[in-house]
């Protein structure tokens, strides 16, 4: 009987709160129109981080190369900026007109920080137009640094945009305990709203993953134009380019995960329910698949930077260690990929005596995968410490201490990864989640102290001859594409992921979705979504980096004496 | 022989034809070992193949020997009669394994399972409500455990052995009739990891309470709130964890 008058109620409730959108339905075009816009989102967020560092490079380190590479992709970026706008008015017409009541209710809590975002947004839209067509002009002393800080202030308003573009889907997923279904949202008081429990980590963890989707997206713009490139001069300078979105990428995906774990473990403390259904119940497919991606991109970044070396005199010493390093990132993928439930059919659920492994079972606990993951990030980053001294040989006279020291971290922090990835096996839960701390700590520490080292001991080394930008074959180019459209879909899949745990709710037990969209996509349809918006993103960033190449194709003077790096 | 030893791109075949054995044949060979099912053979050997791929490719001259026996088999004329059998050999293994893919089984087709359920915050037990989150075994903290242990083995041996077995393995008398099969407690990935709330309430609700999201379950388990009362699905919880010696999992200080 209470089902029915659920029924009854949930009809009367949908009657006047919801409309339909022709063909695909009111989630379907929803979803797309959000993730297309935060795809875009996270484009114009990130390069500005990007772009501003790399015109700091080039102004401390008076390397023109960078600024070039800075103003390249402020041109991108205002392309971007148009989609990213009308994605988003895409996106809140669809929400005002198809959800009007949860729209109400969203905007009674937050309408003044809608107030506030708008002119953000005005205030970084004209700042991005004064930062792009001002390059030219203020490229001199003085106005080259107030330049610069017209890109620190776009970062500023771009940031101040997404924390409270934050708040409003993070309230939905965590609202503050004390509100209830009976609470009114006009009484509830806007910064209470705001600072609900994964506000914070999510706009730490969005700031990360913006960085490595911005240096994704220009190491895929730079491995389009390096494909594409007539001259040898054109083919090294993207070659470049297309190295130092990589570095930035991947630099910035090694800390990542810490940001991460931080919003997961927020989400358990929220509401162990949310935790379970997201890591150990119907979600956990998704990580299984995260899992594979990740490895996806530690390879692809890896195998980057090996064929890289090939245009690095000097690398061929350092050639049969990487194969050693490929070694430990298939191991680290293999046991990463593992899952604890696995897929099988009656018999081999019959053999296993359960859907878990008897001995394949324990490399798909969190032990197993901490102990994977460090020990694939300390393997990428000596894949970097590797192809940094490709071609230098250091001179000072404690070079050969120096690098027994920075072995001795290595194997120490290696060391402390299995160790504490071992005794996870034989401590209970509540200690083993602490010991995570313990491997990162050491990963980090090791990272941090030996980078040190080897900038010290890099002082007046000798060049053994400069990198032959430009000097890779086109396989190279490919790794570059894979990382972004890696990256895009994990964004994608991860965005679900976050999203979905709410399940039928509108706002986390405040809110319910009464449309007959509110069951939970099965993993098939969540993937076919998720990529279409990556295809429908990619296809439009694929026409911005056509129109860059248009633009610069009237300006570009080819120099008449390019020196003979190519092929 | 040598040769081919050191050519690259049987260097690649030897190892991808090693993988596969070791992880068909020497796993499941291994003490305390099962076989590998199918679907994780497919993801380790994906996995395997791209590592293989990475090796013979991240370096120039490499690469250029490794392609060299494809080149020539594709374009050489005196090997005209490998190449034509090879065509045919990939078309034939293509098809073959298209045809098992799609060919009619009686099996039941694997299906991925959601192994936790989310339990809700409280549940109501015979009337009574219980908050979940944070709670501990209230017969910890009453006296001596051992006659509480005592009377969970008396419950568990009289209603929950034809199913979870008499060394809590889940290969009870009835087992084989169940798929997917009673929960293993001696194995580390159930109730070693679970708080002992979440494992009295699947006790206490059974496959009827499981949650709406995740369905459709398979589980056969009844709710025992119907037949024991709370003080004697808190002592099987104990005997459950003295019994197979894993420690329940333990709430975070800060978690209210």
């Amino acid at each position: 009987m209470a089902h029915v008058f659920a029924l009854v109620q949930a009809a009367a409730d949908s009657a006047a709160a919801y409309r339909d959108f022709p063909v695909i339905g009111s989630r379907a075009a929803i979803w797309i129109a959000a993730e297309i816009h935060l795809m875009f989102a996270a484009f114009v967020l990130g390069v500005p981080i990007f772009a501003v560092v790399a015109e700091a490079i080039g102004i401390f380190g008076k390397d023109q190369r960078y600024d070039r590479l800075a103003k390249e992709f402020t041109r991108l970026l205002l392309i971007a900026y148009s989609a990213t706008a009308i994605w988003g008015a895409v996106f809140v017409f669809l929400l005002s007109t198809l959800y009007p009541r949860f729209w109400a209710y969203l905007t009674a809590i937050f309408g003044v920080s809608m107030w506030v975002y708008v002119s953000i947004f005005f205030f970084e839209s004209f700042t991005l137009y004064l930062y792009y067509y001002g390059w030219d002009r203020w490229k001199q002393g003085r106005a080259k640094i107030v330049h610069w800080c017209l890109g620190i202030l776009l970062n500023i308003w771009g940031t101040a945009v997404m924390f409270i573009a934050d708040s409003w889907l993070t309230y939905m997923m965590t609202p503050p305990r004390d509100i209830t279904p009976e609470t009114s949202p006009a009484s509830i008081k806007l910064w209470h709203a705001i600072l609900n429990h994964t506000w914070m980590p999510i706009n730490i963890h969005r700031l990360i993953g913006n960085v490595v989707f911005g240096g994704a997206i220009v190491g895929a713009y730079a491995s389009y134009r390096f494909l594409a490139a007539k001259t040898d001069e054109e083919r090294a300078h993207y070659d470049w380019m297309g190295y130092v979105g990589n570095f930035i990428a991947i630099s910035a995906l090694i800390v990542l995960p810490f940001a991460g774990y931080w919003l997961g473990r927020e989400i358990y403390q929220y509401d162990q329910s949310m935790g379970i259904t997201m890591m150990g119940g119907f979600m956990s497919w998704l990580w299984v698949i995260q899992a594979f991606l990740i490895a996806v991109l530690f390879l692809a970044g890896n195998y980057y930077l090996w064929v890289g070396m090939g245009r690095i005199p000097g690398a061929e010493r350092f050639r049969p260690y990487t194969k050693w390093l490929l070694v430990v990132l298939v191991l680290g993928a293999l046991v990463w990929g593992t899952p604890h439930t696995m897929i099988a059919d009656s018999r081999e659920l019959a053999a296993m005596g359960g859907s878990h492994h008897p001995l394949l079972g324990a490399l798909g606990v969190m032990s197993a995968k901490n102990t994977a993951v460090n020990l694939m990030i300390l393997s990428t980053f000596l894949s970097f410490l590797l192809y940094r001294r490709a071609n230098i040989r250091q001179v000072v006279p404690w070079a050969k201490t120096g690098t027994r020291i920075q072995a001795a971290m290595f194997v120490i922090a290696a060391g402390v990864v299995l160790f504490f990835g071992i005794r996870g096996y034989f401590v209970e839960a509540i200690v083993r989640i602490g010991y995570s701390v313990y491997q990162v700590g050491a990963v980090l520490a090791c990272i941090v102290f030996v980078t040190v080292i080897d900038v010290l001991m890099a002082r007046g080394a000798q060049s053994l001859g400069a990198i032959q930008w430009g000097k890779m074959p086109p396989r190279s180019q490919y790794a570059l594409f894979i990382l972004a459209v890696t990256f895009t879909w994990l964004m994608g899949l991860m965005g679900f992921a976050r999203s979905g745990i709410r399940q039928h709710w509108h706002v986390w037990q405040v809110m319910q979705d009464t449309t007959p969209y509110a069951a939970t996509p099965a993993l098939g349809y969540a993937a076919i979504m998720i990529s279409t918006c990556v295809l429908i993103f990619l296809s439009l960033v694929g026409f911005i980096f056509w129109l860059g190449g248009l633009a610069e194709k009237s300006t570009f003077v080819p120099s008449t004496e390019a020196p003979h790096v190519g092929h | 022989m040598r040769a081919y030893l050191r050519h690259p791109f049987w260097q690649a075949v030897g190892l991808f034809v090693l993988a596969y054995l070791v992880i068909v044949f020497v796993i499941p060979m291994l003490p305390g070992s099962a076989m590998v099912p199918s679907s994780v053979v497919l993801q380790y050997m994906a996995t395997v193949l791209v590592g293989i791929l990475i090796w013979v490719s991240d370096d120039e001259a490499r690469w250029t020997t490794f392609k060299e026996p494809l080149h020539e088999v594709l374009i050489q004329p005196r090997l005209k009669l490998v190449r034509n059998g090879l065509l045919a050999a990939v078309t034939l293994v293509v098809g073959c394994l298209t045809y098992s893919q799609v060919k009619a089984s009686v099996a039941a087709p694997p299906n991925l399972r959601s192994i936790h359920p989310a339990p809700p915050s409280q549940i109501t037990f015979r009337g009574k409500t219980i908050t979940l989150v944070g709670l501990e075994n209230p017969l910890r903290k009453q006296g001596e455990l051992a006659p509480h242990v005592a009377e969970g083995r008396r419950i568990y041996y009289q209603n929950c052995v034809p199913c979870h077995g008499d060394h809590l393995d889940g290969q009870g008398h009835f087992a084989s009739g169940f798929n997917p099969l009673p929960a293993n407690f001696q194995d580390n990935g159930t109730i070693a990891q679970l708080t002992e709330s979440f494992v009295f309430w699947r006790i206490a609700k059974g496959g009827p309470g499981l949650p709406r999201e995740g369905t459709p379950w398979n589980s056969a388990m009844p709710a025992w709130e119907d037949f024991l009362t709370e003080d004697e699905i808190w002592s099987v919880v104990l005997f459950l964890y003295d019994q197979t010696g894993w420690k329940p999992r333990t709430w975070e200080v800060t978690a209210k």
